[in-house]
Parts: C-alpha cells; structure tokens; sequence
C-alpha cells in the first residue's frame, strides 16, 4: 500500500506502548439493553479482558450485524461497525482481508448468526479467516420481541408459535464443527472469569475462534439457563471441558464421563464402579471427541458442556491469500497498468 | 487450379453456428483477434445457450458468434450476415433468418444427416430441396475432411471431433484473407503441455485453409482493407475484459488495493475471472459464498481501507439491494458492476437486455440516492467503471455501472489509453485526530472523512441505523433525519457539478434527437448516420450518466422538435425524460434478449420525420 498507510502504522507502534484499562475501551454512547439483560457482563468483561490482549485499540474492529446483541460495537471504544441483518460475518471477512493485521471480532445472535446469517457463518468456519466469533445465544428473538430462534427448544410457547414451535433446535457448536471451524467454545454471561478466559483464548487463536455465549434474556426468555448459572443446579448441571483433564462434574466431583463405543457417559466415582482412570481425559486437538462433546449438549441426562471444544492449527485464509499475491509478484512481478494495458496482441494505426 | 478472384469488400458480417459443444464461440474469438490484428474495425456478437451442453443437435442447443468487420467504421454486429458456417442442421434453421438474401451458406455436410435433420424439425434435407435457392451453399463435409487431416495422428474420436471448429475456422480464414499466424500462436501457447491437442488443431486448421485454396467449390475470396481508424496503438478488448482493467487501474491510480468480493454469475463471471489473474496488481478476489456476501464483504473490505468492488448480473443485483442502501447510509466507496441480461428473475441468462435501469436507480428502501454511469460499449467498459471508482472514491458513496451481456461479451478495436494520463484518483484518508467527526463533510462535495481502522485516534462506529449529522452517532430525530436524507441526496446531486456536459452528435438542433444509454449506441449511431446521409436533421445524445444527469440535458432536449427514446426495455428512461424534462418524448422498445438492428432504429426515424411533413 502507500506511503500514507505505512505512516499509519508506524503511528501504530507506538499507540501500542500505551498501558489500557478497561475504561478505555469504552465509548461515550449510552447503553441501552434492558436493565438486567446478559448482555451488560458480556460487554464488561470484553472491556476487562481488551487491555491484556496487547493490540492497541485503533487496530480492533467489532463488527455486527442485528439484533440486541448487535448493538454492541457502539458500546466499545473501537473501530465498530452495525451491519446489516446475518452479514456481520461477510463484512468482517473483508474488513480482514482488506488489513490482515488488524484483530476482528464479531459479535451476533443466535438469530442474526444462525438464521438469516447461517450460510455467511459455516462459509466463515471453513475458510478460517483469523476473525472471532462470539455468538450470544438467548434462544429468542429479543429485538423483534419475542419470537422463537433456531435455538429455542422444540415446542416453545411464543407470540409466534402460540401451538409451540416446531423446529428442532441447532446445536450452535456442532453446526460449526461441522463447519470445520478450528476454535470452538462455549461459556456463559454468569460465570466471568470463565467468559474472561474463553475471549482470550479466542483471541489467541489464529483462524476463525468460534464462541458462543449462553445470555439470559430476561424480558423475552428469563432463566433459560438458570440451571446451568444456580448455585443449587450448577455443579451437576455443567462439566468444564479442560484440555488433558479428565471430565469430572458434580458438586463434590462425584461424576464422571466415560466412552462407551463412541457414546459418553456418565459414571459415578462414589460407588467403586470406577475410577478416575476410566474417565475421558479432554484433548482440543482431537476433532472426533470434539463431535462427540458438542453432541452431549441436548441430552437432558448429561451435563452441559462449557469451555473449549476444539482448537486446532489450519492456515489461514487471509495468509494463503498474501502467500499467492507474493506468488504472483515473484511470478509476474509488481503489476505495471500501462504495460499490462499494451501487453499481447497489439497493433498500431498510423 | 484456376486462379482465384480476390473481390474487395468494405464490409463483411460473418456468423460461426454450430452445437454449443462445437467451439463456434472459440471460432469466433480467434476470428475477431486476427481481424483486429489486421487493423478492421469490428464489432461482434457472441449468442449461446444457458446450458453448457444443451441436448445435442436441437436447435436449443445452437451456439453462434457473428462479427462485422470493415474498413469503414463499425458500430454495430450487423444487422444480418452475408456468410453463415452451420456445422449442422440446427444451426442453419436458427440462424437462416440472419443472412441476407442471396448470402452464402457453408453446410458441414454430415452435420445433416437423418438423425440431424430430424433433431432440428426438417421433414425435407434444405440441401436437398430448392428451400435454399436465394442463398448461394456449399456443401463442405467437415466432419470427414477433418477426420481425414488426422488419421496419422491416431487420435481419439472425441478429439477429432473437437478439431472440426478449427477446419472451418481455417476455411474462413481463407476466403476473408487472414493470416493463420495469430491463430497458430495462440494455439502453439494455450496448449504447450498438451502436445496432442496443439498439433491437431494446427493440421485441421491448415487443412482448412488449403482445402479453400484447392477446392473448385470456392471462386471468390475477399480482401477487407484495415479501417481508417484515428492513429495509435490498438488492442481487441472484451467488455468484461474492460471492466476489469478499469478496475485495477482505478485501485492503481488510487494507490489502494482493490477487493473484489463476487459470485459467479453470468454474464458477469468473466470480470471475476480476469481480476483473479492479477494479484501482482494487489487485487483480491474473493469468490463469496452468495451475492450477498459478495457486496458486503466489498462494503467491509472499503471500510479498511481498499476499493471495494463486487461484479453481479441482474438476479444477483437483487439480492444486493439490501446492502446498496447501507452503503448509502455508512457513505464508502463502493464500485457496483450489474452485467445485465434478460429478466425478470433468472430470465435469460446469456441474453441482453437493458430493463435494469429503474432498479438501479430507485431500487431500494428509503430515500437511497446512488450514482448510476452506463457503458455505451465493449471497450467503454474501461472508461465507465474507472469514472465509476472516481466518483466513489471522491464522493464517498456506492456507485453502480451498468453494461450488458452484449457489452460483456462483445468486443471492439480500444485504442489504448495512456495510463499517465487518466484522470487523478487521490483518496484523502484522514489521519488527524484533532477535531475528528465521522460525518462531517467537505464542503463542496458534501463527502465524509475516509477514517479507516488502524488510524490512531480516530476510532469510531458506522453502521445502518440513522446518523446525527456530523457526530456519526445514532439518531432518531425528526429533523435530523430529513436533513440526513437531504444531504444524502445533495451530496450525489453535486456530482454534476463534476462531470462533462453533455455532447450532441449531429447538429445541436433538428427534428428528431435519439436519446439513447447503454449498449444501443452502436445500432441508434448507425441509425442516426444513415438518416444524416440522406440529408434529415437527427442527431444523437448518448446518456453515460444516468444519476445524477449533466446539467445541459434538458436545454439539449428543448431545441429538438420530437425525442426518441430507443431501450431494450419496456420503456425505463423514457419515464426519467418525460419526468424530468417534462417532453413528451417517444420510445421504441424491444425486449428480445438480443441488441437492436440499426435498420429498426432507423425505420422508426423515418415513421418520426414523416409525422413532422404536412
């Protein structure tokens, strides 16, 4: 590029001697999302976790599409963009591709993610460009007031299915393993230090970091997940997936996970069947236990899964793109308009 | 062997047609390149099927390129050819209706067999009966002709079957007097690997060749001199090879990189092909998954800091409208390329057709001004969509640009511009932090700041919902919006103040003026030319800019007693005129997928002039 985005970047380098705190990653806009709603912890603690992730702010681009969620980059003192209706993802991709250097993120619903923005997102999964996803997930559509997601459980009441919906819901984590996704993840609004962690490592990943974020929408879906957030339900509600640890849940890590064939399941350690050693121990490299982990999710008599899922090392995309146009320069050498304009055939009238 | 008379022509208009895995449109590419070489003016028309194998030997199926050529100017494909190659049955009931009374015919021979006949609905061989009597045949049996130049090779039988296009290709080359050599070295390069191919389609074509020189069948052949065209340097150029380039060099000029984010789409894919040759240009093509993804990755990758741009035919320009309007609301640079063919939706996609024109102008929710510039041809391709990033870059606002399938596809003689010389492309990417408002403006072209991420400083957000003016921030208020809207509004009104004013072909005043936009200029020139030789007062205004108009279009309508208004459409920027000039102006409409004939053009004149006589 020229002189001018050299000088920017230049400039760049010594923003990032800059020592943020939160504070600084918030904008002078009013949030609005309702009082209560899950929303307010996600965006504090993507605001906690911004300053240690050591890219100096003017180099961050939040990008959304719509829906509650989507509001989100007017709330953060970066580069934002409020896109339209499930095109967050595409937008996103170009902005990534235009500067590769930049850290993207995107923020969407299980409504705008999945519904009207599915296609763009497994399409974004399976190029693996270095953008991270966080897909809130409340399981209703909050904006429009109230009707069912492809989230919400079969048979949900709403003011569009007053006979009870009749969709089978997606499992947000094995659509995007199926996808190919590299990174994927889930965690939950309630639990911030989890939240905190699952960012950074998305963060961290280099290719397209799914999350998706479990939210309560307390106007339109309260307590969907209360199970999984009570003190009194949580502990043998959720396991937390932990990479090289075996899968131990329950309030007093009396439970287990073990393999049956390719079936989980789970065992208790309290009555001498088995032991510690029987359990699955988590490895995020492996793809196949991935699928088996993310398909445990509906299963009413398993524990939810939360934590990473998958992550693994694929090229990126925007990479493979730089690495062919460098192919090209040494190939062709650095494009000249007026010599390709009078390149081939050509004849001259006098 | 008698000698053969060489006749001199000022014209000529040929036409390949065969089944559409014949190789007619290859025929006719390599055709068009020697010619140009040789220095003709020409002008072609490629017209195949949608299907890439439609049911073999139907006329369904029949795949044709005709191409005029002269020494004189050229401006249209012919309104009818003199010659037709009908590699079969098919092809001669398809196409016979083009040649002229009296043209010549070459019939491939076995490509009328029983089975042929009967695929394309003859219940009589036209070679056999007197149907062909008013055109001159010869009977040429290709087939065998070509099988019989490759029997040394030991080839497979599908490949010499695929040679046959090059012995006709050869025979034509002879009887209009073209060299073999641009062919052979295109041939020697496209399939260096593949040794087997190569040499095949150079014996079939020099058998073709040789077979018109000792043939007693043939006893003319014709000389076309090279054109008188104004002097400089030439190339062929293809429309959406023109497109192409003036995209790259718009992103050159502008020191930038182009992004283009595209779905394959016809006619358009050709634009994605040739711009994902040229990395080394910095270009990069994103082939997205939908046409919406096309557009909005554009619209993300503008918003970084390149020239977004996305490629797209009618089908697909609809399902961009939703982004059209955000990237009138957030104000980047956006180039738009609708190839338009026959609709409405999926239509008729390898046909042309000019019916998108009100879409492109009002198509979208809200008050949603954007700029619209149309090619008038193949090579004016360049010129368009290069004005086109111009105009984007400068004003900050979505463009679009529409050519055709006829456009896209056709190609001309483009006398090649100095890329020195192009007009200046100079983003202004803000820098300075001090007193930094994503929405305010310049003052004379009303165009926001160019802040892109990685600026210190001048982090902000932009999005769809409505903006306070200047701050950038949401905003639902009454009167801010109606000024939104309005500076929106003002902002690609002032783009006028920005162009050159419109020119006149003809006298400056008369009976009639031909208003005209798009790929009809060619036919309404020809038109226009005939009548101006007989002495009528007509003269021609061709619209490139059809939002905002140049400001000298209605007094140019006001000295013209009668307008007329030619579109491949049921009559789109008639209504524009009418509207805005308030004339009560005449159409002549057309919508048959395929481009006008000068000679419908100017009977509609003449019926004009008529009407003006007591």
């Amino acid at each position: 590029m020229n002189n001018l985005i050299e000088n920017i970047s230049l400039q760049s380098q010594l923003g990032s001697k800059l020592k943020y705190t939160a504070k600084d990653f918030q904008s002078d806009q009013e949030v609005r999302w309702c009082p209560g709603c899950g929303d307010y912890s996600i965006l504090a603690q993507a605001q906690r976790i911004m300053p240690d992730i050591g890219i100096p702010k003017h180099q961050i681009v939040f990008v959304s599409g719509i829906g509650c969620s989507s509001r989100f980059p007017y709330y953060l003192d970066t580069y934002g963009f409020h896109g339209i209706h499930g095109r967050a993802t595409a937008i996103a991709s170009g902005v990534k591709l235009a500067q590769p250097d930049l850290s993207v993120w995107v923020v969407t619903g299980d409504g705008d993610g999945m519904s009207i923005g599915g296609n763009h997102l497994i399409h974004l999964l399976r190029r693996n460009i270095d953008v991270n996803v966080l897909l809130f997930n409340n399981q209703i559509y909050g904006l429009t007031k109230g009707q069912y997601s492809p989230t919400s459980e079969k048979g949900k009441i709403t003011k569009s299915t007053p006979y009870g919906s009749l969709d089978y819901p997606f499992n947000p984590a094995s659509l995007a393993l199926g996808a190919s996704a590299t990174f994927v993840a889930r965690t939950l609004d309630r639990d911030p230090k989890h939240l905190q962690s699952i960012l950074k490592r998305a963060h961290d990943h280099k290719g397209t970091s799914f999350v998706e974020i479990y939210q309560n929408c307390n106007v339109f879906n309260d307590g969907a997940f209360l199970q999984f957030t009570e003190k009194e339900t949580k502990d043998d509600s959720v396991i937390y997936l932990e990479h090289g640890k075996p899968l131990v849940f329950g309030k007093e890590k009396d439970k287990g996970i073990r393999l049956n064939g390719f079936s989980p399941e789970v065992v208790s350690l309290k009555e001498g069947k088995a032991s510690i050693n029987d359990l699955l121990v988590h490895n995020e490299t492996d793809t196949t236990l991935s699928f088996i982990l993310a398909d445990m999710t509906y299963h009413s008599h398993m524990p939810r899964p939360l934590g990473v899922f998958l992550s693994i090392e694929r090229p990126t995309y925007e990479n493979e793109m730089q690495r062919q146009i460098e192919f090209a320069k040494e190939k062709r050498g650095e494009g000249n308009m007026a010599k390709l304009l009078n390149s081939g055939e050509t004849w001259t009238i006098q | 062997m008698r000698e053969k008379k060489l006749r001199n022509l000022d014209e000529a208009t040929i036409r390949f047609a065969g089944d559409s895995g014949d190789g007619m449109q290859l025929a006719g590419t390599q055709f068009t390149n020697t010619t140009a070489i040789l220095g003709n003016d020409l002008s072609t028309l490629p017209d195949y099927p949608a299907e890439i194998r439609a049911p073999q030997g139907t006329t369904s199926g029949v795949s044709g390129f005709q191409i005029h050529f002269g020494s004189t100017e050229i401006n249209t494909p012919g309104d009818s050819c003199d010659m037709l190659v009908a590699m079969n049955a098919a092809a001669l009931k398809v196409n016979l209706h083009s040649l002229i009374k009296g043209g010549s015919i070459i019939a491939n021979t076995d490509g009328f067999n029983d089975k042929n006949l009967k695929l394309a609905g003859y219940s009589s061989n036209p070679l056999k009966d007197e149907s062909l009597s008013t055109y001159q045949v010869f009977e040429v049996d290709i087939t065998k002709l070509t099988i019989t130049s490759l029997q040394e090779l030991n080839l497979s039988s599908k490949l010499v079957d695929r040679s046959k296009n090059f012995f006709a290709l050869g025979m034509m080359y002879w009887l209009y007097d073209r060299p073999l050599e641009p062919t052979l070295k295109w041939l020697t390069e496209k399939f260096a690997n593949k040794p087997d191919i190569r040499e095949a389609n150079i014996r079939v074509l020099k058998a073709g060749w040789n077979y018109g020189e000792t043939t007693e069948l043939f006893k003319v052949r014709y000389a076309v001199a090279p054109a008188r065209l104004a002097p400089g340097k030439y190339r062929n150029i293809t429309g959406n090879q023109a497109t192409a380039w003036g995209l790259m060099a718009a992103a050159q000029k502008a020191k930038i990189d182009l992004f283009l984010g595209s779905y394959p789409i016809t006619p358009a894919s050709d634009i994605l092909h040739e711009l994902s040759i040229y990395k080394n240009f910095d270009v990069k093509t994103f082939q997205a998954e939908d046409e919406i993804a096309g557009i909005t990755s554009a619209i993300g990758a503008s918003f970084a800091g390149a020239l977004g741009a996305t490629t797209t035919s009618g089908p697909g320009f609809s399902l961009k409208t939703e982004a059209l309007g955000l990237a009138v609301m957030v104000e980047l640079p956006l180039v738009v390329v609708n190839v338009q063919r026959g609709g409405p939706s999926t239509g008729l996609p390898t046909k042309t057709e000019q019916a998108d024109l009100l879409q492109a102008l009002y198509g979208r929710n809200g008050e949603a001004p954007i700029p619209v510039i149309a090619a008038a041809t193949p090579s004016d391709c360049f010129n368009v969509v290069y004005e086109s990033a111009r105009i984007a870059i400068k004003y900050m606002t979505p463009v679009i640009c529409l050519t055709d399938g006829y456009l896209g596809n056709g190609s001309e003689p483009w006398l090649i511009p100095d890329y020195e010389k192009l007009p200046d492309i100079s983003p202004h990417f803000r820098t300075n932090p001090e007193g930094f408002f994503p929405y305010e403006r310049d003052a004379v072209t009303l165009a926001r700041p160019w802040a892109i991420p990685g600026t210190p400083g001048l982090e902000h957000r932009i999005g769809g919902l409505e903006k306070q003016n200047i701050s950038g921030n949401i905003n639902y208020e009454p009167e801010n919006h109606e000024l939104m809207v309005r500076l929106r509004s003002e902002k690609v009104a002032r783009i006028a103040n920005d162009i050159p004013p419109a020119e006149v072909e003809g006298d400056q005043q008369g009976d009639v003026l031909v208003v005209g936009w798009g790929s009809t200029y060619g036919a309404i020139k020809t038109a226009v030319q005939r009548h101006r030789a007989k002495g009528h007062r007509v003269s021609l205004l061709h619209l490139r800019y059809l939002n905002p108009m140049q400001k000298n279009i209605g007094e140019i309508i006001s000295r013209f007693k009668t307008i007329l208004v030619p579109e491949l459409n049921l009559g789109q920027l008639i209504k524009i005129i009418r509207a805005n000039y308030l004339v009560p102006a005449v159409g002549l409409n057309k919508v048959q997928g395929a481009p006008f004939l000068a000679e419908e053009i100017e009977s509609k004149i003449d019926e004009l002039i008529k009407g003006h006589r007591p």
